[in-house]
């Protein structure tokens, strides 16, 4: 079961979840991905070698996908 | 921030050295007058000596402003402060997950040296543990994020680009270990040796 969360005020919300066979979950997942950037979020998942990545559309093979807030100098 | 040079090993090297003048300026600005006034006269010492306290306290000012900057998360009280620090703990490895609970700080090993990730700030110690920089950064609107939230979100915007992290993020100390550890908090400071422990790792 892959999942897409976002961290927010309860610590974070998990916005979709989806697994490889179920092409249902992953439309509605990508929906919400998408729904999300357009507010905003940016969007990343972990690599293999521990370094994350900044991504655009929505990874299916991922496990976990979270959804950020910008940064700036404090 | 399309005005600002993209941090990397030389730009780091360069502010840290732009750092270490301006200290040997206090030092000199301070330290040869009241030198200066010792030899005219040596009874007037003490108002020397005032002096010189003035630049070491300058000195400590700059190395404080660091420390303060990075505030680690307190123990977690609330449901979602916990939801929070779960997630984050899953984030970070093992032994990062150990020291995140002691010190209230995240450890990332990345190619500038290690860091130590706090919620508006975080600490680079560069290969070979001798210096540190110390810089400001946030999330945007975080009002309403957990602490652990904040940490999770610098984490992950450090793992997509570190060299992006530290052009974006506003240095407030660079300088010697040492300096830097005399003003951290007694909580935080394992956190600093792991740190430097894991950029000796970095240098070899």
């Amino acid at each position: 079961m892959s999942r897409l969360i976002r961290l927010d005020r309860t610590g974070h919300t998990e916005v979709a979840s989806w697994t490889g066979s179920d092409e249902a979950s992953q439309r509605a997942a990508i929906e919400a991905f998408r729904r999300e950037l357009d507010e905003g979020m940016l969007a990343s998942t972990t690599l293999p070698d521990g370094s994350a990545e900044v991504v655009r559309e929505l990874p299916i093979d991922a496990d976990l996908v979270v959804l950020r807030r910008p940064i700036a100098g404090g | 921030m399309p005005w600002r040079r993209r941090a990397s090993e030389r730009t780091l090297a360069k502010e840290g050295r732009i750092w270490t003048l301006w200290s040997a300026g206090v030092v000199l600005t301070f330290g040869l007058p009241a030198a200066l006034l010792v030899w005219i006269e040596p009874l007037a010492f003490p108002v020397s000596a005032i002096f010189l306290g003035h630049g070491i306290a300058v000195l400590h000012l700059q190395a404080r402003r660091g420390a303060r900057g990075v505030k680690p998360i307190a123990d977690p009280v609330s449901g979602p402060e916990r939801t929070a620090l779960g997630l984050l703990a899953d984030l970070v490895g093992h032994d990062a997950r150990a020291l995140l609970r002691q010190t209230g700080l995240a450890l990332e090993r990345g190619r500038l040296g290690a860091w130590l990730v706090g919620q508006e700030g975080a600490i680079l110690v560069r290969p070979g543990g001798r210096r540190v920089h110390c810089f400001c950064v946030r999330v945007g609107e975080a009002d309403d994020l957990r602490a652990a939230d904040r940490i999770a979100h610098l984490l992950l915007a450090l793992r997509e680009d570190e060299q992006g992290f530290a052009t974006v993020a506003n240095r407030n100390f660079s300088g010697a270990r040492w300096r830097l550890r005399a003003e951290l908090p007694r909580r935080i400071r394992p956190a600093l040796r792991m740190a430097v422990r894991a950029s000796l790792e970095n240098g070899r």
